[in-house]
């Protein structure tokens, strides 16, 4: 990897970082509605795995689908930042027109497939998307991030089980971060290691560090390529932390600060940015100056872009239930 | 024009469809191999392959959301569940996932996808085979939903069902699969909107859909007898609903009785009944009637069964209470 693609790296996930708790500030301004559910701390997996993928290419994407937490997916997929920032605000320049809101981020022009609030629900969509890329005969994978706590529900179990007999090219990021929700894993689930629950599907599936971006980097590159290669289906899990609350209206009691502080002395901005300063890459204040950039970056474009857009028209209300504009051939009515 | 029986119509629409567009395909439970247990898919298995007609493992809520996520990309699944009690399990998947997607994305992303399924009582199949469920579905925003009453429809709304933009809920019966009907031989649509009177009258109307319109047609025929006029619309369409029909309809004759196989509370009926209040009170000669299975689960005991579940002679006696006669 270039140098600059390193420095690029950095800058990125320390966007992401500023972009959440930005946006955590506009939700207690009551500028941001509903729940909202932020990825501080798990940076290092989403941009690790989406920059060994086919990303930021439109309609050449790869399809990446995830939960509720998708902002940052979202973004490192192609999304637009300040689309998704005025989604969060639900005007009608967001990313889903402000129907959607911070669980639901769609941009189809980058093949982001969407953010679901049904936990497990995207396990067989994304399968269904690398279903539909295998039939098109592209090349492209599709990669579905999900946390833990869904490989509890069935949609897990069936989809892994297809995956395998149908041989579909899709990769599933396990960002297990030890919560479903308030729970413990270990109070929730057999087996801590989620890795292990795949030989049950004669599908590949490996476990690694999620704060360490360069190792995320590494094991994700290797699974797409296999995913890619061989037109099947690969389990990648990555051990990471969540540092603020499920949602907004978590008060994290079921956690100790120290666990939370052992957690945060491996924060994966911290420890890219050590590497890099090391390696004579970056100097402190050339971070200093990111970071300024960033905040003028957030502040007076995307901010201020979500601020001022509109908000949908109530007359528009209805428009998107159906296809607006449905052949009459197909549709009818039958007898006019 | 041949005599067709509604599996084969079904068999045929799909056959016709796969060889127009590669993007269709059919996933279910034995509709490969063994050919769909009402042999709908038939004989598709050795024309179109593995890749086109996909036998899935008895994951109902996971095989239909493996077609919505392919319908995401471009694809064209027609998801075949083996009984209407079984779509239970997908309703994650059709209800959160199929019926709100393109609202959510702000109309960024449809899903195309066809669900097909027999949704009615048989013969003795008891209560967990045995669910109509019709009720649940149209209430659903997002969706299309419609009950093809014989070979016509079933052949014609499953091509425009295929070709349509939204997810489609086909909802069928298992008495009706060898019902035999002449279709036309050359290729022809059936809209999914739209209410049809498949039998015209001046004395009351009779609504049906699915089944239902058979029972209505043989009421009509037995009112006949008595003098009686009666008007027979077939529904067609769950969701939306064509009022337009309705209220013409009742306009006319002024009485109307509403023929469900399903449960009443919350039902078909209490819904277009609801639309006649609405849309033409002041036309109603005498209250509208509601005929509808008892409030319990289907129960084995053919004798109870037959008790539970709505007759021909239920309607005409419905009919007879809506005329003043009883």
């Amino acid at each position: 990897m270039k140098d600059a693609d390193k420095k690029r790296l950095l800058r990125e996930m320390m966007f992401f970082r500023r972009f959440e708790d930005r946006t955590f500030e506009a939700y207690m301004e009551r500028k941001v509605g509903g729940f909202l559910h932020l990825y501080s701390g798990q940076e290092a997996v989403a941009t690790g795995v989406l920059e060994m993928a086919n990303v930021g290419k439109g309609q050449e994407n790869d399809y990446v689908i995830t939960g509720y937490r998708d902002h940052i997916h979202a973004i490192k997929t192609g999304a637009q930042p300040r689309e998704v920032m005025a989604e969060l605000y639900g005007k009608e320049t967001g990313s889903s027109k402000g129907r959607g809101g911070s669980m639901h981020i769609f941009d189809a022009s980058q093949n982001f497939m969407g953010g679901y609030a049904l936990v497990g629900q995207p396990f067989p969509l994304a399968a269904g998307l690398a279903m539909g890329a295998k039939h098109k005969g592209t090349d492209q994978i599709a990669i579905c991030f999900l946390g833990d706590g869904a490989n509890n529900q069935g949609t897990f179990h069936e989809t892994l089980n297809m995956a395998s007999v149908w041989d579909l090219p899709v990769l599933f990021v396990c960002e297990n971060n030890l919560y479903a929700i308030g729970t413990h894993i270990d109070r929730s689930t057999a087996v801590r290691d989620q890795y292990k629950r795949i030989c049950a599907y004669d599908m590949k599936a490996s476990q690694h560090d999620g704060m360490d971006i360069d190792i995320v980097m590494d094991a994700a590159k290797e699974a797409i390529d296999y995913v890619r290669k061989e037109s099947k289906p690969y389990f990648i899990e990555f051990m990471t932390y969540r540092y603020r609350g499920h949602s907004m209206s978590d008060a994290k009691g079921y956690r100790t600060k120290d666990e939370e502080e052992e957690w945060m002395k491996r924060d994966p901005i911290r420890l890219y940015s050590e590497r890099l300063i090391e390696a004579g890459l970056v100097t402190n204040d050339e971070i200093k100056e990111m970071d300024k950039a960033i905040d003028d970056e957030i502040e007076n474009d995307i901010i201020k872009f979500a601020e001022e857009s509109p908000e949908p028209k109530v007359e528009d209300l209805n428009k998107y239930v159906l296809d607006d504009n449905p052949d009459p051939r197909w549709v009818g009515p039958l007898h006019k | 024009m041949a005599e067709t029986a509604y599996w084969e119509a079904i068999r045929r629409a799909h056959d016709e469809e796969m060889a127009n567009d590669p993007m269709v395909i059919a996933m279910g439970e034995d509709i490969g191999v063994v050919g769909g247990t009402y042999k709908a898919t038939s004989g598709l298995y050795d024309k179109y392959g593995p890749q086109r007609i996909i036998d899935t493992p008895i994951s109902e809520n996971s095989y239909t959301g493996i077609g919505i996520g392919a319908s995401m990309v471009g694809m064209r699944p027609v998801i075949e569940i083996m009984s209407i009690n079984f779509a239970l399990l997908a309703l994650d998947t059709l209800i959160n996932a199929a019926a709100k997607i393109r609202y959510m994305s702000g109309g960024q992303i449809a899903c195309p996808i066809v669900m097909r399924t027999p949704g009615g009582t048989a013969h003795q199949l008891a209560a967990q085979h045995s669910a109509r469920l019709a009720r649940m579905f149209m209430s659903t925003s997002g969706l299309r939903v419609v009950t093809p009453r014989g070979p016509l429809d079933a052949y014609g709304m499953l091509k425009s069902a295929i070709r349509s933009n939204d997810p489609v809920i086909i909802i069928e019966h298992e008495q009706m699969y060898n019902l035999k009907e002449d279709i036309p031989d050359e290729e022809f649509f059936r809209p999914l909107e739209g209410a049809e009177v498949v039998r015209e009258g001046s004395d009351i109307t009779l609504i049906g859909y699915n089944f239902s319109v058979h029972l209505c047609l043989e009421a009509a025929k037995r009112l006949e007898a008595d003098g009686i006029s009666a008007e027979v619309v077939d529904l067609r369409a769950l969701k939306p609903i064509d009022r337009e029909t309705i209220r013409t309809s009742v306009e006319k004759t002024h009485r109307v009785v509403v023929a469900e196989e399903d449960e009443a509370p919350v039902g078909v009926g209490s819904e277009i009944i609801t639309g006649i209040i609405e849309d033409c009170f002041f036309a109603l000669d005498s209250q509208p009637v509601r005929i509808h299975a008892a409030d319990v689960p289907v129960p084995y005991n053919a004798k109870l069964e037959k008790a539970a579940i709505p007759s021909a002679e239920d309607v005409y006696h419905g009919a007879l209470k809506a005329l003043g006669k009883i």
